[in-house]
């Protein structure tokens, strides 16, 4: 049940958006609306993505956000959320990403899976999840907060497309069954110094549980993963704040890397 | 430190290890004892455990993540000697009552090698090609200096902090897996605690047996055929007591366990 009303919603999507577009920081809207729903929430982030699409943008992939120990952890939340991807967040590997654009974006490492059937919940597990998977590639996500020093709850981040900014997806696929996605390595490198590391597993155990869980949580809202969908699982180690100049290069194992520079 | 002194704190840390109890930090009682002085304890101690039977496997390499480096506030490696009473097979379980004093697991890659190391200069090249296979491992380091309150001269003198070590299920050829990506993932009693990669261990396990091949030279020792190298740890090392399960997997070479009690 939502709390907020249809004009609140839209007015808070704008709010939202007008922040990720000129780059600017605001104040968690929970602060003003503490009475709001994770439906409001939900609400919200899906009139943002309609105003997008109604500008003629595309939405190009869903992402999994908050799904390791170490990221919940560091931002104090308890459950991942999702968001989606425009058709603008891409950028390719080894290209430029403009820090003006952004406000105080962080690296992730992940993996992104390629749906080849749908994907409809409730009740979707790992192994739905694994036969419907065409693909997996190495990605790497540039999350950026909307919400003043990066400082949110889940609510909030919910209504803010879960940080979504932009990401970079590499060039190497392989099948999920030639892959040990659980023990898979990850370094992240910045400016070729080693300062994150993990496996898959880091991601609710298995990269695979989270794009299941994806799933079931669309299904709440009578949403489903379409075939064809490419999704990022969330990251599967700490994010990683960056500076103008800096330059990042993810190793995986067997997928190899993916890099990319801040202008 | 004179000889006296070191043959003095190295049968102490010997007593210590064989009556399960721990001493004050060595750095606490002796202002001037250098790394070379803790080395030089470390070999007394072990000379006394293999008088007492021992037989010497291998080596361990330690300090080697930035984990445990930040843990215990050091910045460079370290090393100490495994024997033969050291080693427990996959399935066996590890008596913390008799055998240990303040455990910690730490997961690892294990190096079999076929071929003598000798340094100075060893490349990769050289760890690679005299690598007979590489094995999951969990290390249990154990430090009989009271409360781990070493810093880098305690724990060299104490054999790196060495207590025992479990060998995994599987052996791999090092050229069947990228030892810098490979990821690591470590379960305590069924719940994943921590995740790595290879690169944890100083950017790859390979920089570390080079070092260690070549830190030895420097002494004379060689890295012989068939010893057994613990790289160094890849994860946070995690407390354990009786009854808890450990258990570690590692994309592209297998997994390894132990049960305390």
């Amino acid at each position: 049940m939502g709390n907020l009303s249809k004009q609140q919603i839209e007015e808070l999507a704008k709010h939202l958006e007008d922040a990720e577009l000129q780059a600017y920081e605001v104040t968690k809207i929970t602060d003003d609306f503490p009475d709001m729903t994770y439906k409001d929430a939900f609400d919200i982030q899906w009139e943002i993505r309609r105003s997008k699409e109604a500008r003629g943008h595309k939405i190009v992939g869903m992402k999994m956000g908050l799904t390791s120990w170490a990221k919940m952890a560091q931002m104090g939340v308890e459950k991942p959320c999702y968001g989606f991807l425009a058709d603008y967040f891409s950028i390719p590997d080894g290209g430029q990403i403009k820090l003006d654009e952004l406000i105080h974006p962080k690296v992730e490492a992940e993996l992104a899976f390629v749906t080849k059937a749908p994907l409809v919940g409730p009740g979707v597990h790992i192994g739905d999840v694994l036969r419907a998977t065409d693909f997996v590639m190495p990605a790497v996500e540039i999350i950026d907060s909307r919400y003043k020093d990066f400082k949110f709850d889940l609510k909030s981040v919910i209504a803010d497309n879960s940080s979504s900014s932009r990401f970079v997806a590499g060039g190497t696929m392989a099948r999920p069954e030639d892959l040990d996605l659980k023990n898979l390595g990850v370094v992240m490198e910045i400016n070729g110094e080693v300062v994150q590391l993990g496996a898959g597993a880091a991601v609710l155990g298995h990269p695979a549980s989270s794009v299941a869980m994806l799933a079931n949580m669309l299904a709440e809202r009578g949403e489903h993963i379409p075939a064809g969908t490419f999704i990022m699982i969330g990251a599967i180690t700490a994010a990683v704040h960056v500076n103008k100049g800096d330059s990042f290069c993810v190793r995986y194992q067997g997928l190899g890397t993916v890099s990319g520079k801040f202008v | 430190m004179n000889k006296q002194q070191i043959q003095t704190c190295g049968d102490e840390l010997y007593n210590a290890l064989i009556q399960r109890h721990t001493v004050k930090p060595l750095t606490q009682r002796f202002n001037d004892i250098s790394i070379e002085d803790a080395y030089h304890i470390s070999l007394r101690m072990v000379e006394r455990r293999v008088q007492a039977g021992a037989k010497i496997i291998g080596k361990k390499i330690g300090v080697t993540s930035k984990a445990v480096q930040t843990m215990l506030n050091v910045h460079q490696p370290d090393f100490g000697y495994l024997t033969h009473d050291m080693a427990y097979s996959q399935g066996e379980e590890m008596s913390i009552s008799e055998k240990l004093i303040q455990p910690k697991a730490e997961g690892e890659i294990a190096f079999i090698l076929k071929k003598d190391l000798i340094g100075p200069g060893i490349t990769n090249a050289d760890v690679l090609a005299a690598t007979d296979c590489v094995i999951p491992c969990f290390e249990i380091v154990d430090s009989r200096i009271e409360d781990w309150k070493i810093k880098i001269q305690d724990t060299v003198a104490d054999n790196a902090s060495c207590g025992l070590f479990v060998l995994g299920d599987k052996a791999v050829c090092p050229s069947k897996v990228d030892l810098s990506t490979c990821g690591m993932v470590v379960e305590k009693n069924g719940q994943i605690i921590s995740t790595g990669a290879g690169a944890a261990a100083l950017g790859s396990p390979v920089n570390c047996v080079t070092w260690l091949a070549n830190t030895l030279g420097q002494f004379g020792i060689p890295l012989k055929a068939g010893e057994v190298i613990l790289s160094g740890s890849l994860v946070p090392l995690e407390p354990v007591k009786a009854g808890d399960f450990m258990s570690v997997s590692i994309g592209g070479i297998g997994n390894a366990s132990v049960r305390f009690v």
